[in-house]
């Protein structure tokens, strides 16, 4: 299969601006800036469904039209805080693939109008955002970022911006509270980003791997993104597969394809030849789901995976095996809700502390039934009380996995009760 | 100090790339900055940045704490932060980090007897899978150590010792 969005493992070298030029990139840009108006790039990808890769799966240019007109100026901002656990596919992308990110974003900031992007890159990723400067003063040289783009009016310039080590940056708002030099705490919505947005100005925000769909869906048409993937999910996807697989890493894979052809076919099958005990889709936030054939065989778009009672999300698939124990993973992901979650709510900043201490409780196998009784009443008390999604991606894992693996509970405070 | 004197090409360069009515935007660069020397951020430094930015002291404290990368401790010339998160954790990394300490002889958070390595554990890397796996933050930047051994990472050390 050719890649759509990992081209560089079809064409060695594409992260050189002449490489790139030579297997047609930068076409779609001039195409949308010298042919189109920006409200036909707006409905290109409208009638592509493409829909957002960083979790939530919204539809992108239905967000794109959001933008309001009535007040200027416009930004772009690329979302490459890449911070979920069990995420890491934005940072091949843009390391190894960059111009078509770039020129992703780029389509993006002339089909909404702005003359400015930014890309808010995890601070960790140091190195990547080292390499983009790079590749951004290339595509500057060659015309293909600055003023007067392709002999128009249309004018274009893109910044790096580093994070520094904050999860929740990862959440929109944030992200801008963050790019604007404050803490990265959520805004209180609505107002949403396309009317007020960064320096309160329209902003549209999307993921890296977001905007690196749009420069092929401009190129080759709507039809051809939805011949691929599935009714509900248009398109192909970046699968990054971890945990207790043969072969982690990424693989991109059309929405639809199976449980067990991504574990097995792709990742090589489970570690020691053991049986797949539970999948988190969509990382430590995503819920916990119990594995039988029928699961494996599901396939993997937004819709049917919330069949299972989880979320795709950013499709970041982690796998356990027998030899987990429940207790001991919502152990290990609260211990980052807790690290991240960033105070400015209370259900989310207390509940986070509570939960930490009854997980480790049990964990270290102190607990009794009653701490497990207690750890599932604050996960559902903090559930729709929080201001922004990571409280609630706290307790899915803790919710499901006290209610889909009760067993490993029992066992975990087994000691107590007999004590 | 002044980060104007001491870097001047790339105060104006980070101050470049913010609207000038929303130059506060310019304080985490400017603060990577003013940690590049030392490894952590003086309260001089914040003074100075706060003046740069017209914002007060305490805003620019408050980034220093909310944000891990930053730090207004010294610490070993190099940090060295291990992802023990899930995905990594089922991938041995807790095991790793153990491992670590024990031929370090120090415990997560502590510094080697010569100065040169903090070990640290933090939250995920966004390479999870490339477990074990580490970055490096020091006067150089960050950089990620990726599918390490405990071998690996002492002759990592080695090297490290030898250029300082």
């Amino acid at each position: 299969m050719t890649h759509v969005l990992l081209r560089h493992r079809d064409i060695p070298d594409i992260n050189k601006l002449d490489v790139y030029k030579k297997n047609g990139g930068i076409d779609a840009f001039k195409k949308a800036v010298t042919k189109m108006k920006p409200t036909e790039v707006i409905d290109v990808v409208k009638n592509s469904n493409l829909r957002g890769r960083g979790g939530a799966g919204f539809p992108t240019g239905m967000k794109w039209s959001f933008i309001d007109n009535k007040n200027w100026p416009h930004y772009v901002v690329a979302n490459a805080d890449e911070s979920e656990p069990g995420t890491f596919k934005d940072r091949e992308l843009m390391e190894s693939n960059p111009f078509q990110f770039l020129e992703g974003l780029a389509i993006a900031s002339y089909a909404v109008g702005a003359t400015a992007a930014y890309i808010y890159l995890r601070g960790e990723f140091w190195q990547v955002a080292a390499f983009l400067d790079e590749k951004i003063a290339e595509m500057e040289k060659a015309g293909y970022l600055g003023d007067n783009l392709f002999g128009t009016e249309y004018s274009l310039k893109i910044f790096t911006h580093l994070g520094a080590g904050a999860y929740i940056c990862g959440e929109e708002t944030a992200l801008l509270e963050s790019l604007e030099g404050k803490r990265g705490q959520p805004r209180v919505r609505p107002p949403f980003p396309p009317s007020f947005g960064l320096y309160g100005k329209p902003t549209i925000i999307n993921n890296v791997e977001t905007f690196a769909n749009v420069p092929p869906i401009i190129t080759n048409g709507a039809d051809w993104y939805k011949s691929m993937g599935t009714a509900d999910s248009a398109g192909v996807k970046l699968f990054s597969l971890s945990g207790r697989v043969r072969k982690p890493g990424n693989y991109e894979l059309p929405f639809g394809t199976t449980f067990r052809q991504l574990i097995y076919e792709y990742g090589g099958g489970v570690q020691e030849g053991r049986p797949v005990k539970a999948i988190m889709p969509a990382g430590a936030s995503s819920s916990l789901i119990v594995v039988d054939d029928k699961v494996l065989d599901t396939p993997m778009d937004y819709a049917t995976v919330r069949t299972l009672g989880a979320d795709l999300g950013s499709a970041s698939v982690i796998v356990i095996d027998d030899t987990v124990s429940v207790d001991w993973i919502i152990n290990k992901t609260i211990h980052f809700f807790k690290h991240e979650s960033c105070g400015k709510c209370t259900p989310c900043r207390e509940g986070n502390y509570w939960m930490q201490h009854l997980t480790e409780r049990i964990h270290s196998g102190d607990g009794s039934k009653a701490d497990v009784d207690l750890l599932l009443n604050v996960a559902k008390q903090m559930q729709g009380k929080c201001l922004c999604a990571l409280g609630e991606f706290a307790t899915m894992a803790v919710v499901t996995g006290i209610e889909r693996f009760p067993q490993d509970f029992k066992k975990a405070v087994k000691a107590t009760e007999h004590a | 100090m002044s980060l104007e004197k001491t870097y001047p090409k790339e105060v104006k360069l980070i101050l470049s790339k913010y609207p000038a009515e929303q130059k506060r935007s310019a304080v985490m660069p400017l603060l990577y900055l003013a940690q590049r020397e030392e490894g952590y951020i003086n309260k001089a430094a914040m003074q100075d940045i706060a003046k740069m930015l017209e914002i007060t002291e305490t805003e620019v404290a408050s980034i220093v704490g909310f944000y891990t990368l930053y730090h207004d401790e010294k610490a070993g010339k190099y940090r060295m932060q291990v992802c023990t998160d899930l995905p990594c954790a089922l991938r041995g990394a807790d095991e790793f980090l153990n491992n670590l300490c024990g031929n370090l002889g120090i415990k997560v958070g502590e510094t080697t007897a010569d100065g040169l390595v903090t070990l640290e554990g933090v939250m995920c890397l966004a390479a999870c899978d490339k477990a074990p796996m580490f970055q490096t933050q020091g006067p150089d930047g960050i950089k990620y150590h990726e599918n390490m051994t405990v071998d690996r990472t002492m002759e990592l050390i080695e090297a490290l010792k030898e250029v300082n």
